[in-house]
């Protein structure tokens, strides 16, 4: 009985290991599209019988998307300038040499993810320490209202967060897409869970030897919630990058653009050339696609402690 | 906690405030003002008849008009109905999948481990558009991989044509959401596994329990406010899929694929006779939060019971 259970148990391993290999290599497939189809002369995009690698390996659908156009190397409209100047247009502070415009949507949306990645961190991490740690009359009710925003479907606020916007004078610039991007409240919640770990002991400690507030929050609280950092950090980074309905409503009027609006501009062309489109999206996955490699432990320590009494 | 039972003295209380409050300000600048007050406008705009050409925040006051008409349009109804269908298919099998996925990884080598999770995981990295995009290319009704594929396996004799047709078109999206995700769920069951009290898993299979009873009978109810915070951000998810159908479908063919998400952008921002009803469009994202609150609700509910 015994060792038929155990034969059992074996076989069963092993046909679940095979199917796991087979879903496994499905859910790549897409990527391994991209990559190849990327590299594929236009014959072989247009082949009716697809070809599983290209016939031949050809940069043209990148020298394509690279010719499009160019802008210069480094434009950002400063903060709030509409409001000086006097027709309401944005000051653009713009130097270098020129440059493909598929590079811009790149700087555009690096510039947009750290922005928001640094904001997030520095306010989840000091909200998050003040819930977990900080007795302050009221703390029940604000924790509570993050707690219901988290459930509300963010696309739901998306119209009055954009005529907000257009009041502020930011409409169709990239603080339109970062400022919303860092009140989202699942930062402070998950910087809330790691926080309550911490001793309280030690926090009364360094109060008796006189540290000041700021003081113990950047010597102590900060190292201790390292990794509930790093996590938010790579967590907001992804979810910025990939956030295509927010910036497409917030650059809606195209003069600013991602690389995800980017490529989805490609598509709404006449004619719609896949090389280009997979070319497209090679260079705006891969680097998303490195970035989480690397980190990848933080991000799933996150995802788990986000859930916790979730 | 310990201190926090004792009263505080007044002081002490008043240096907790201020300092709590410090703390929380520079996060609490951009909550409430770029959550909570867009909330509330939410709210008071579906009562009105703003649109994009008004100068003001508000139009003017219409009361319950805007809710009365959305029940009255048959694509919000279409879109409501697809949502759901979205919501029915997908959050069961995204679960199940997940379940099963995680069951069959959590004990393999960690560097196994952490490569199959990185795989399911990378649907929901790659970012909408280019899994869009490629999806897209697959689907080609004469040059798409799927058709080649299903045909020299002999399932299909004719290319379909998967997101022309209004009968696959919804098949496909809910496809496409499905692969992007399971990463999550899959994430949280290994952990939620991986916690499992290993003495009662050890004392039932001394009591000779089999593993199938050892994973319902001992893990499963364990694993039980892990599966409730799934199912409940699964549904949330599933509601708001947008980017796939704005990218691929746009609604069609004949609304096949409309949703409540995607109708609320075409009424805010598409919509032809009257572009940018930003009232009625609001009024359908009260709705949507509604339902998603019931829905919620109604899971914690379920699975406060179990």
């Amino acid at each position: 009985m015994k060792t038929g259970n155990s034969v059992r148990s074996k076989v069963y391993k092993a046909v679940s290991v095979v199917i796991l290999i087979i879903l496994a290599l499905l859910f790549l497939f897409p990527l391994y599209w991209i990559v190849t189809g990327a590299f594929k002369p236009s014959t072989d995009i247009y082949a009716l019988e697809p070809k599983w690698l290209p016939t031949q390996w050809v940069t043209s659908n990148f020298d394509e998307l690279f010719n499009r156009r160019s802008a210069p190397l480094w434009e950002l409209a400063v903060p709030f300038s509409r409001w000086f100047t006097p027709n309401h247009e944005d000051l653009y502070w713009s130097v270098g040499p020129t440059l493909p415009a598929a590079f811009r949507w790149l700087i555009n949306t690096v510039f947009m993810s750290v922005t928001a990645l640094i904001l997030t961190c520095v306010t989840a991490a000091m909200a998050g320490y003040a819930l977990a740690k900080k007795r302050f009359r009221g703390r029940a009710i604000i924790f509570a209202l993050i707690v219901c925003a988290m459930a509300l479907p963010k696309q739901v606020v998306l119209i009055p967060l954009l005529k907000e916007m257009d009041k502020l004078r930011l409409y169709d610039s990239l603080w339109a897409v970062i400022l919303p991007t860092v009140g989202w409240p699942f930062g402070v919640f998950l910087m809330k869970q790691f926080s309550e770990s911490i001793p309280g002991e030690i926090l009364e400690a360094a109060r008796i030897d006189g540290a000041s507030e700021l003081k113990t929050f950047s010597t102590i609280v900060v190292p201790m919630v390292k990794p509930g950092i790093g996590a938010l950090a790579i967590f907001t980074f992804i979810n910025s990058w990939n956030d295509y309905f927010m910036q497409l409503v917030m650059l809606a009027r195209g003069n600013i653009s991602t690389i995800s609006l980017g490529i989805s501009t490609l598509q709404n062309d006449t004619t719609v050339n896949m090389g280009l489109l997979m070319a497209g999206a090679a260079l705006a996955s891969i680097p998303i696609i490195i970035v989480f490699l690397i980190f990848q432990k933080y991000f799933t320590q996150g995802i788990t402690m986000g859930a916790v009494k979730g | 906690m310990a201190n926090s039972a004792k009263p505080m003295s007044r002081a002490l209380q008043r240096r907790e405030d201020v300092a709590g409050y410090l703390f929380m300000l520079p996060s609490l600048v951009f909550f409430v003002g770029f959550v909570i007050i867009p909330m509330f406008i939410c709210i008071l705009t579906s009562l009105t008849s703003s649109n994009m050409h008004d100068p003001g925040m508000f139009g003017s006051f219409v009361g319950l008009e805007n809710f009365i008409k959305l029940w009255q349009d048959d694509v919000f109804k279409k879109g409501l109905l697809n949502t759901f269908i979205i919501v029915l298919v997908s959050v069961p099998t995204v679960c199940a999948f997940s379940l099963w996925v995680s069951s069959a990884i959590y004990k393999l080598h960690n560097v196994a481990l952490s490569a199959f999770r990185c795989i399911f995981y990378l649907p929901v990295v790659t970012g909408s558009v280019a899994v869009t995009v490629v999806w897209r290319w697959m689907y080609d009704n004469y040059t798409g991989i799927l058709n080649t594929a299903l045909k020299s396996a002999g399932i299909i004799e004719q290319n379909i044509n998967w997101l022309g047709s209004e009968s696959t078109a919804l098949a496909c999206i809910i496809v496409i959401l499905f692969t992007t995700s399971v990463g999550q769920p899959i994430v949280l069951y290994v952990s939620a596994l991986g916690n499992v009290d290993q003495t009662l898993v050890e004392a039932a299979q001394v009591d000779g329990a089999t593993d199938f009873q050892v994973f319902w009978k001992v893990k499963w109810p364990q694993m039980m406010p892990t599966t409730l915070y799934i199912l409940v951000i699964t549904t949330i998810n599933s509601f708001q899929c947008f980017a796939l159908i704005q990218l691929l479908t746009q609604g069609g063919p004949n609304h096949a694929t409309d949703t409540v998400m995607y109708y609320i952008y075409y009424t805010a921002f598409k919509l032809t006779e009257q572009a940018g009803h930003f009232g009625y469009a609001n009024a359908m994202g009260v709705m949507l939060a509604i339902f998603i609150g019931i829905l919620s609700a109604i899971q914690f509910r379920l699975g406060r019971e179990k």
